[in-house]
């Protein structure tokens, strides 16, 4: 390994590639958002898509999570995994020309994915819709990412590899693994293929997939922004070492069994969903410890939370990060999943992690990184204090009005009246959910017009000025 | 360096190789006991009762349905409970999805279950629907779809390619039937192949069979 080595002269971090995934991070998020924001009033107002397929809910929808979650959120995991890895290496990016065509190339497939989309080239399988030949690019940049990420881990100049890049680490890894394995198809024509699996092994393997994007993109990837951004924001070491070693392995280990439990009551063997309710059960734990691993980092700076807008972000999306994680694990016990499977309570569930945990994670690393990224300030504070309660109502409402709809219609579903008949139909159920819907509705559209709000800070801050050269720090390296 | 966990732990995040595969690893366990079993269990891919592959034309209609996104508000899968036994009928079995390349099975029921609709209207009243579900369900949120009256089911001319393909995938096609699919779908619309889809839809498992 190398020891005494030194930071070779003119040699800077390679931050402009940061730069420009944190900006399409930026306009995917509030165009995908924009699109979850229309779909909740096609739910209210369904002649919203004035007889055009492309604008049909069922297209729609598929679009709305593409975006967010490959557009908005790999984009911001990419970036932000740039950065932290040159600064947790010391060292600038191995092949930066890689780097610029994972970019390039990560935002057309985002591009050119959601268009194929509104045009019904689909796989109909969850988060993973896009058709073959988007599979193909997909796995073709993230082996380009691999390389970039891992060569500069390679290269670089202290020994321990930190925290923040085993979860990005694992984000790669294990995507990887789930994406080539779910999206194993014939192709019939260039929009049209069918999945090598049929049925009930269909459904395992897709919800193996589904759950883990979650696990491994939505929930791992952002830990390793955590594990980076947050500690770098309180300006304290992270709380304890040996929980994340902990908690990371745990994670890594129990969240892959919990898939299933999509599944409950379906026609998959029995004891695939009971082990999938136990590891559901068992993966609080590690969900948790990373939460108390946050929290208690920043407890000794908690005067910061007054003045920093940032670190408030980071710390509420841990709040909605724990809330997720419990809730989670409940509605994988099979009691409480009778009421809450198929209804609006998982779209709840899914926007209290989206919303509160990853949107916000994100608002709060992207406040800190865009001024450092460009040498300045952050254009308004106050512009960002009012984003962060914009962002609170509006996941708060959006999450109560989902716990409304869903358990109304988990019980209202399954209730009988005094002679064993059904006491409702489906219709008279559907028939209530407006009030709810409508306040979904506001709710989208207050947390997207918070982002509007980060867009324009945002761009103020950038405006007319370059990515600064940060250079790697010339100390020694301990001998090994 | 004592080699307790700390200190093995220190071996891991001192080598990216090493940290690699610990991570595959670790991670590729839940799969192996629990997912690659069940792809290869025989009874999740034994057909039940009178289940068969799609013919031509419901294929084209399964196709449509994928299309529009149908399965994001319909789910196709009822669970063992009263309840919803009485609003659907028979609750589904694995052996009714054999031939579904994706399944179908959905994750939110915006609107009803759709596994057992086979019968359960007319032709015309999926048409009607189809086109309007306003003008026979007056306060239905569900999105109209005028556009699949004027399409031909066939317009892509690649029904035959299709089910060559799950002939390959081994759904029991005969050449005969393949050769014949493009002039089964001849002179329907998107609309006709779609209904002849749903109507199939649950007809494989007859009331008087389930438990």
């Amino acid at each position: 390994m190398l020891d005494a080595v030194e930071a070779i002269e003119g040699e800077h971090y390679f931050d402009r590639v940061v730069t420009a995934l944190v900006m399409f991070s930026v306009i995917w998020a509030v165009l995908g958002m924009a699109v979850g924001v229309y779909v909740a009033a096609e739910l209210i107002w369904p002649t919203l898509d004035f007889g055009q397929p492309w604008l049909s809910f069922g297209r729609l929808r598929p679009l709305h999570t593409n975006v967010v979650i490959f557009g908005f959120g790999v984009s911001a995991l990419m970036g932000t995994a740039f950065y932290s890895v040159q600064r947790t290496s010391h060292v600038p990016l191995f092949a930066p020309r890689l780097a610029w065509f994972c970019f390039c190339a990560w935002q057309i497939a985002v591009l050119l994915g959601g268009l194929s989309l509104l045009a019904g080239w689909t796989s109909s399988k969850e988060y993973a819709e896009l058709e073959w030949p988007f599979d193909i690019a997909i796995t073709i940049v993230w082996v380009c990412f691999a390389i970039v990420f891992f060569g500069t881990i390679a290269k670089r100049r202290i020994k321990p590899i930190y925290v923040s890049n085993w979860f990005y680490g694992g984000l790669i890894i294990v995507i990887a693994m789930l994406h080539i394995v779910n999206s194993l198809a014939i192709p019939v024509t260039i929009s049209k293929s069918y999945s090598l699996f049929a049925g009930a092994p269909d459904a395992i393997v897709q919800w193996w997939y589904g759950h883990n994007a979650v696990g491994f993109l939505l929930t791992g990837g952002f830990l390793g922004m955590m594990y980076y951004f947050l500690p770098k924001q309180a300006d304290r070491p992270i709380w304890s070492y040996r929980l994340s070693i902990v908690a990371f392995w745990a994670f890594t280990y129990s969240y892959i069994w919990a898939g299933p439990h999509h599944l409950h009551y379906s026609s998959i063997p029995d004891w695939v969903q009971s082990l999938a309710v136990v590891m559901s059960l068992i993966l609080l734990a590690p969900s948790w410890a990373t939460m108390i691993n946050g929290i208690m980092t920043v407890s000794s700076a908690s005067q910061k939370l007054r003045t920093d807008p940032a670190l408030k972000f980071i710390v509420l999306s841990l709040a909605f990060y724990g809330l997720a994680t419990f809730e989670g694990p409940m509605m994988a016990i099979k009691s409480v999943n009778v009421v809450s499977h198929y209804t609006d309570w998982t779209i709840g569930h899914v926007h209290s992690g989206a919303l509160g945990w990853n949107a916000l994670i994100t608002f709060g690393t992207f406040y800190f990184l865009v001024p450092r990224l460009v040498g300045t300030a952050l254009y308004s504070v106050r512009l960002a204090n009012i984003h962060f309660w914009m962002a609170l109502a509006g996941t708060m409402l959006y999450v109560l009005a989902m716990w409304g709809a869903g358990v109304s219609q988990g019980l209202l579903w399954l209730s009988l009246d005094e002679i064993g008949e059904l006491s409702f139909s489906f219709k008279d159920i559907m028939a209530s959910m407006p009030p709810y819907y409508a306040l979904r509705f506001v709710a989208g559209l207050v947390f997207l017009l918070g982002a509007v709000l980060m867009t324009y800070n945002l761009y103020m801050t950038i405006r007319g000025r370059r990515t600064i050269h940060v250079r790697p720090p010339a100390v020694m390296s301990h001998q090994i | 360096m004592k080699m307790n966990g700390i200190g093995l732990h220190k071996k891991l995040e001192g080598n990216a190789g090493l940290l690699i595969f610990g991570i595959l690893f670790v991670s590729a366990i839940g799969g192996l006991v629990q997912v690659l079993p069940s792809i290869f269990q025989e009874s999740l891919k034994t057909p039940t009762g009178t289940t068969r592959p799609y013919s031509a034309v419901e294929l084209a209609g399964r196709d449509i349905y994928i299309r529009e996104g149908c399965s994001v508000c319909h789910s196709q899968q009822i669970r063992p409970l009263l309840a919803e036994v009485k609003r659907y009928g028979p609750y589904s079995r694995a052996g009714e999805s054999v031939y579904d390349r994706p399944f179908l099975w959905g994750s939110k029921r915006t609107g009803p279950d759709l596994h057992r609709v086979g019968g359960k209207y007319s032709d015309i009243w999926h048409r009607l629907h189809l086109v309007n579900p306003r003008d026979v369900v007056p306060n239905s949120i569900m999105p109209a779809y005028p556009w699949l009256t004027e399409r031909e089911a066939n317009a892509g001319s690649d029904i035959h390619l299709k089910m060559r393909a799950l002939k390959k995938l081994g759904h029991p096609y005969s050449d005969e039937e393949i050769e014949a699919a493009p002039a089964a779908l001849e002179g329907l619309t998107e609309i006709d192949a779609l209904i002849a889809y749903l109507q199939i839809l649950g007809a494989w498992t007859k009331a008087e069979d389930t438990p």
